[in-house]
């Protein structure tokens, strides 16, 4: 699975133009679903057959990561740029850049600009062009570009670039490698563009009208040096979703979430985020309101270029899903 | 004129009446159905039953405004802003006032009155009155009632060579735009949408699109240009005269890549000057489309006008032109497709 997970981190995909990650997607998974489709959004919707009396379960792991778009390009080949997503301004000094046709870039600071002061309109790209016309042949105004960092395998723990959220999506691609004949219809959407607003999520889940709906995402975590408090550590198993600020985790979506994990000895800890989403909000609201719950990654460090996750975790994670898709849902939805 | 006599009609979001009036009178010759629905936007389509892509052109008819939410014993109008609206450039500036349209001006405490400290910053809303000329509360309350809406009384006007001055250029220009394209011969389903309360929130174009149901669309906007003294050659959004302003992201959409690829080598192969916007700020209408059910192909295509949400912004006619031409090459490009399948 960790060659599953660094292919997954390393591909290009900021939000809206996530092709590379649901091209490779589609590759790993064509085997072991009965129907691939993409929808308008580019939503990848990978579909496993369940048996005649089952629901119809979307499992969402969206496959966009923050980065940059271009919006200017000066006279001596500087790139001025604005943020994709919630993209933090301590992490971008010295932070490098990648564009789809494989440029780089360096970010740093005007000359004049104190640390304190910072702002993104300080910031500039530098792809080493000499001039406008050469930084024209490389890349253009309104081109995307994501943060660059090589995978890192720390042993039972993985430090890449957009673990949020490919280890959503390697999570869903090892659960319908692993699934075989699942009792209920899997819906396994990687979406796009949940990083400035669960865009994909929305339209997929409209197009889809499910009776369930799991998000697969990261979630902060509260295990490091003078952290905020947050009863969520790296190593204590897949995160289950009280609440966050898109979605109230309906409540026996979330206790079958726990018996589950109970009854099959699957590591598991309660989450209450205080800030941030995922796309079960978008997939909640959706046309008369869909059950909908959250299994997330623990995991350090995100939306930096270095986030870092745990093995043990993930695993958890692609058990927990491939138990739902052969759960009993009666009375749970 | 029809840019002039939309951009002189009011509509603040929830009362574009006057603009639909005039924009009904002038598209019924060209379509087969025109129809109001309940939040009030104007759907007019085009050849309803025909195959082929349904399309949706799509431009708001709301204005930013003021609205009258207090009157004082002295009777001025307190106010506050529908919209986004920058107080420092309302000082002074004419108004007429509800209904009755009473004039008015903006009233704030003089210079000579005002304490050093008051000198160094602005005049927020607060402090900041509409005068009708009335002597007290009852008189006020014979010609305004609580919750009319002032508007500017800005004059339509060319200046220059090619240029315009008007206020609602935002979007009145996306407005003047769907009218003359809907004089395009087609034969696929052509929607028009002019929509209501986009600068509150984009809530009128939801609702066309779910009834609408097009399978791609364009949004056709009046967006800021920075082209103007004090602003870094980096921050400016969009330039006068350099043609239609193509999308690629902001704040409430990221527009289809493919088809803002189209767009750009379309304008390419017609020497249609076009700019890509430089700036992430800011929504559209595009917003709400996109995510309408299953998911709309989207772009959006913008006029740029300098000194935007203000009581007149300045347009220049050349990059009307321009947007104008790029769609309109781009229906034909559809019809062509349309005709081959």
């Amino acid at each position: 699975m960790k060659a599953i997970i660094e292919q997954l981190t390393q591909a290009f995909g900021p939000s809206g133009y996530e092709r590379e990650v649901t091209d490779l997607i589609r590759e790993l998974v064509k085997d072991h679903v009965d129907e691939l489709r993409t929808d308008v959004l580019g939503n990848l919707i990978a579909i496993k057959h369940g048996s005649s009396d089952g629901k119809k379960i979307m499992f969402a792991a969206h496959t966009d990561e923050i980065g940059i778009v271009v919006t200017y390009i000066d006279e001596d080949g500087f790139l001025r740029f604005s943020p994709i997503g919630g993209v933090g301004i301590t992490t971008l000094v010295g932070n490098r850049v990648r564009f789809a046709n494989g440029t780089m870039g360096v970010i740093y600071q005007e000359g004049k600009t104190e640390w304190k002061e910072l702002t993104l309109d300080k910031l500039y790209i530098d792809i080493g062009a000499a001039t406008k016309e050469e930084a024209l042949e490389k890349v253009s105004i309104g081109e995307f570009g994501i943060f660059h960092r090589e995978f890192a395998d720390l042993g039972n723990r993985l430090v890449a670039k957009s673990m949020d959220d490919r280890i959503g999506c390697a999570v869903l691609v090892e659960a319908l490698r692993r699934i075989e004949k699942p009792k209920h219809t899997l819906y396994c959407v990687f979406t796009t563009q949940e990083e400035v607003g669960l865009r994909g999520a929305r339209t997929a889940a409209f197009g889809l009208d499910p009776d369930l709906g799991i998000a697969l995402d990261v979630t902060l975590t509260g295990d490091t040096p003078e952290a905020r408090h947050m009863a969520v550590s790296l190593g204590k198993g897949a995160a289950i979703k009280v609440k966050d600020s898109s979605l109230i985790a309906h409540p026996r979506v979330k206790d079958l979430l726990v018996d589950l994990c109970e009854a099959g000895g699957i590591p598991y800890q309660m989450e209450v985020l205080e800030r941030g989403g995922t796309d079960a909000g978008a997939i909640h609201l959706t046309k008369e309101g869909v059950p909908s719950g959250t299994i997330s990654i623990p995991t350090r460090y995100v939306h930096s270029p270095s986030e870092m996750v745990d093995l043990g975790d993930v695993q958890a994670c692609v058990d927990l899903v491939v138990a739902l898709a052969g759960a009993d849902l009666d009375g749970v939805i | 004129m029809l840019l002039a006599r939309l951009t002189q009609a009011n509509g603040a979001p929830g009362q574009e009446d006057e603009v639909r009036d005039l924009i009904r009178a002038a598209i019924e010759p060209h379509v087969q159905i025109v129809k109001t629905d309940a939040l009030g936007n104007l759907l007019a389509i085009k050849n309803p039953d025909a195959p082929g892509p349904k399309v949706m052109l799509a431009a708001h008819m709301d204005e930013v405004a003021l609205m009258v939410v207090g009157i004082d014993g002295d009777g001025y109008l307190k106010f506050r802003p529908i919209g986004g609206v920058d107080p420092r450039v309302l000082v002074a500036k004419t108004v007429v006032v509800g209904r009755k349209k009473v004039p008015g001006v903006i009233g704030s405490k003089p210079i000579h009155l005002q304490r050093p400290e008051e000198r160094e910053k602005a005049f927020t809303i607060r402090e900041m009155v509409i005068d009708i000329g009335a002597k007290n509360r009852e008189e006020a309350e014979k010609l305004v009632q609580l919750g009319e809406i002032a508007y500017f009384t800005t004059e339509y006007e060319e200046l220059g060579e090619n240029r315009v001055k008007a206020k609602a250029l935002d979007d009145r220009v996306g407005c003047a735009l769907l009218i003359r394209l809907l004089q395009e011969e087609v034969s696929f389903p052509l929607i028009a949408a002019f929509t209501v309360q986009e600068e509150v929130g984009l809530r009128g174009a939801g609702v066309a699109a779910y009834q609408v149901e097009p399978d791609l669309a364009l949004v056709l906007e009046g967006t800021t240009a920075s082209d103007v003294p004090g602003t870094d050659d980096h921050k400016q959004a969009t330039a006068l005269g350099e043609g239609p302003a193509i999308s690629v992201m902001d704040r409430s959409v990221i527009p289809n890549p493919e088809l803002v690829q189209e767009l750009l080598a379309l304008a390419a192969e017609k020497g249609i000057k076009v700019q890509v916007r430089r700036s992430t700020a800011g929504g559209t209408d595009a917003g709400q489309i996109q995510l309408s059910r299953a998911g709309v192909k989207v772009a959006v295509i913008s006029v740029p006008c300098r000194y935007i949400h203000s009581p007149a912004a300045v347009m220049c006619k050349d990059d009307f032109e321009g947007a104008y031409q790029l769609v309109k090459h781009y229906l034909a490009r559809l019809e062509e497709r349309a005709g081959l399948s």
